[in-house]
């Protein structure tokens, strides 16, 4: 992205993450104020319903991913017994937290990780969470709850929503206990309602990339998608996609696309390679080709939630997350995707500390290929840990998929 | 197009520099293979210098195209020169040699080993190996330093075995040490050396499924023609070989700089 085309929204959105960093130092610091620690798509609604400030460990190792400083971070906890195979977002934090450093110094100025009051997890994108939770719970020594989400989801049935919802029925009652505060019905339909609104705002936000060209691609949805995963159930995050879903419409309207000249289109599917963000985007963008779409940054889309039916609709909205179904399933998705956002190439992300997220290891891009006629290119890296990424290999295939592509 | 025009395609690879000429009928005219070195650029030039006989001028040569590794390194002032992947030309290649064929080609190099495949004179799909020299070339040069042999005597003593010893590491490191346990066992060092070649194969068996007309090239094959033999065995068919195997990719970017492409 050029100065002349960049997202101007960006400087808001520096704002609004130093804002919400920095006001969750200050209620670590304020005895009258609790701090609970919650996995990407773990109640946070509920917990904000119990006026807890809520601090997203993943964001922050995602934090040491993009600043490329994960790799100091890993080997820390490796030692600690923890396989250098599973995820590195775990890796890197509590490699980070053991060496007493945080992502959030350099970026924000913060000193310390905000101290959890709890900690509450979900595992409905994978068991790693629990793990990575389960070790902050003893060294903080402070309660630890989560839901085990069924996975592998093909029709998401009564059953499944059910147990999940009785599950965050059962938590709530536990907050009342630990927060000595009675729940309260109207505060947890408030914050789904703003949930809601940020969801759908996001969605929104995302589907613009609709448009011949795209005035946002995959990587600027990376960056802007901080608000839905950190300020959801606020209206910060409703206002911000407000504007920002403003300023994109403008640029359709006046014709700015987010690379210049765009002539290809294709969809990434898997986690984003953090360390290597701005170095994918500007290649990308020097092969015109536009990353229009992504299963990574939909995922922050809950549709569900119901301020009329709220734990049900928690439920249902926290379960059916893409990474939680079928392969089936996530085909029949990935099919529409490809349609809705006239993709022309598929690039699929094998994250080699992810299998959660990656979905290379069952023979998807293979059979989606065989079904749309759409090409696939496979990338083997990681989320955070650059030590299995080969630069140079992944540029040459990049390349030569974008030539493929032109028919050259 | 005056008659004596010249295209040149360089590959320049990790190890080694590869230059074909063709004329503008596409007939090959000139061939070099020149180490690459550190620097590039001064290989590129070497490769395109060799391949070019006294008779044929460097103000001949209308059009570069160059790829491989180095692809956007070489800087040769005064001539037109374009780049593009080393996977797109090798499927060039393969669309020129084989025009009437689907084709499935192996390219074992150095260092990656590539699956690249041509449905109806389109380029399909390709796939690498995974991070890990497992299928590739570094497998033999670790297995040469273990046995204390010449990498140029493996396709002989490959072709001398009679009973080639199975090595299951996938791991070229760990290979090693069973190659060496082996050997304390008392098997025979051209036993092992088969073995090599057929966990080789058998790590490139695994990266797609080898359909249609399996065309094998790259410097691996150039040197050990053994291994040609090892995959119409496992394969139960025959497969291609291009007349110079080592120089295909340098031979789709002579074409490429032929018909003037440029991205
Ligand atoms: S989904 Fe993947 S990246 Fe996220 S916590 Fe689980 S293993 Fe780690």
């Amino acid at each position: 992205m050029t100065p002349e085309n960049e997202i101007k929204s960006a400087h808001e959105l520096r704002k609004i993450a130093t804002e919400y960093y920095q006001n969750l130092d200050k209620a670590s610091k304020d005895p009258r104020k609790n701090i609970a620690w919650c996995s990407s798509v773990g109640p946070a609604e509920l917990l904000l319903a119990f006026d807890y400030n809520v601090y997203y460990p993943e964001n922050h190792t995602a934090i040491l991913g993009a600043s490329r400083s994960a790799n100091k971070y890993i080997p820390v906890a490796v030692a600690q017994g923890y396989s250098p195979e599973i995820c590195s977002y775990l890796t890197s934090d509590i490699g980070a937290y053991i060496k007493k450093e945080t992502g959030l110094k350099r970026a924000y100025g913060i000193e310390k990780v905000p101290k959890p009051d709890i900690l509450i997890y979900n595992t409905n994108q994978c068991r790693d969470v629990q793990d990575w939770f389960k070790y902050y719970a003893k060294e903080f020594q402070v309660p630890i709850l989560g839901i085990n989400s069924p996975t592998f989801i093909d029709e998401l049935s009564n059953t499944h929503v059910k147990t999940v919802e009785e599950q965050i029925k059962k938590i709530s009652e536990t907050l009342e206990k630990i927060t000595d505060q009675s729940f309260e019905r109207k505060k947890l339909e408030l914050r789904l309602q703003l949930s809601l609104e940020c969801s759908n705002k996001w969605n929104s936000v995302l589907e613009t990339a609709s448009s011949i060209p795209s005035p946002l691609t995959f990587f600027d949805g990376c960056i802007h998608m901080l608000p839905a995963v950190v300020l959801r159930g606020t209206e910060i995050a409703v206002e911000y996609y407000d504007k920002l879903e403003q300023e994109l419409k403008l640029r359709i309207e006046n014709g700015i696309a987010a690379v210049v000249e765009e002539s290809f289109r294709c969809f990434w599917e898997g986690m984003p390679i953090w360390g290597k963000l701005r170095a994918l985007s500007n290649q990308f963008s020097e092969l015109k080709t536009c990353i229009v779409a992504s299963t990574y940054c939909n995922s922050w889309i809950f549709s569900d939630f119901n301020p009329q039916e709220p734990f049900r609709s928690m439920a249902k909205a926290y379960t059916e997350l893409f990474i939680n179904r079928s392969e089936s399933s996530k085909e029949k998705y990935l099919k529409k995707m490809m349609d809705k956002f006239s993709v022309d190439g598929m690039i699929y992300h094998n994250a080699r500390t992810c299998p959660n997220n990656s979905n290379t290891n069952y023979g998807m891009p293979k059979r989606l290929q065989n079904q749309t006629g759409i090409p696939s290119l496979q990338i083997d890296a990681d989320l955070n840990d650059l030590n299995v990424y080969s630069e140079e290999q992944t540029k040459t295939n990049i390349e030569a998929f974008i030539e493929q592509l032109a028919g050259i | 197009m005056s008659d004596n025009s010249l295209f040149a395609g360089i590959d320049i690879g990790s190890s080694f520099t590869k230059a074909i000429l063709i004329n503008a009928e596409k007939k090959v005219v000139g061939l070099s293979v020149v180490h690459s070195g550190i620097n590039l650029r001064d290989a590129a030039y070497k490769a395109l210098e060799e391949s070019l006989s006294t008779e044929k001028k460097k103000n001949q040569v209308k059009n570069i195209v160059t790829t491989g590794f180095g692809r956007k390194n070489a800087h040769l002032e005064d001539f037109s020169i374009s780049n593009i992947t080393e996977i797109s030309c090798s499927a060039k290649a393969a669309k020129y040699l084989y025009p009437k064929d689907d084709i499935t080609i192996i390219d074992i190099g150095g260092q990656d080993t590539k699956i690249i495949k041509i449905k109806g004179g389109k380029r399909f799909s390709f796939k690498m190996n995974r991070k890990c020299a497992a299928g590739t070339g570094t497998f033999l040069e670790e297995l040469a330093l273990k046995l204390r042999i010449d990498l140029k005597e493996l396709n002989h003593l490959g072709e001398q075995s009679r009973n080639p010893v199975k090595i299951s590491s996938y791991c070229t490191v760990f290979a090693g040490t069973e190659i060496l346990s082996r050997i304390r066992e008392g098997a025979k060092v051209e036993d092992m050396v088969r073995g090599a070649f057929y966990s080789i194969v058998n790590r490139v068996i695994e990266i797609d499924s080898l359909d249609n007309r399996v065309v094998l090239t790259g410097g691996v094959i150039a040197h050990n023609p053994v291994i040609v033999n090892i995959f119409e065995e496992l394969l139960g068919k025959s497969v291609s070989v291009p007349q110079s195997p080592q120089s295909f990719v340098a031979l789709g970017a002579a074409i490429y700089a032929n018909e003037g492409q440029n991205k």
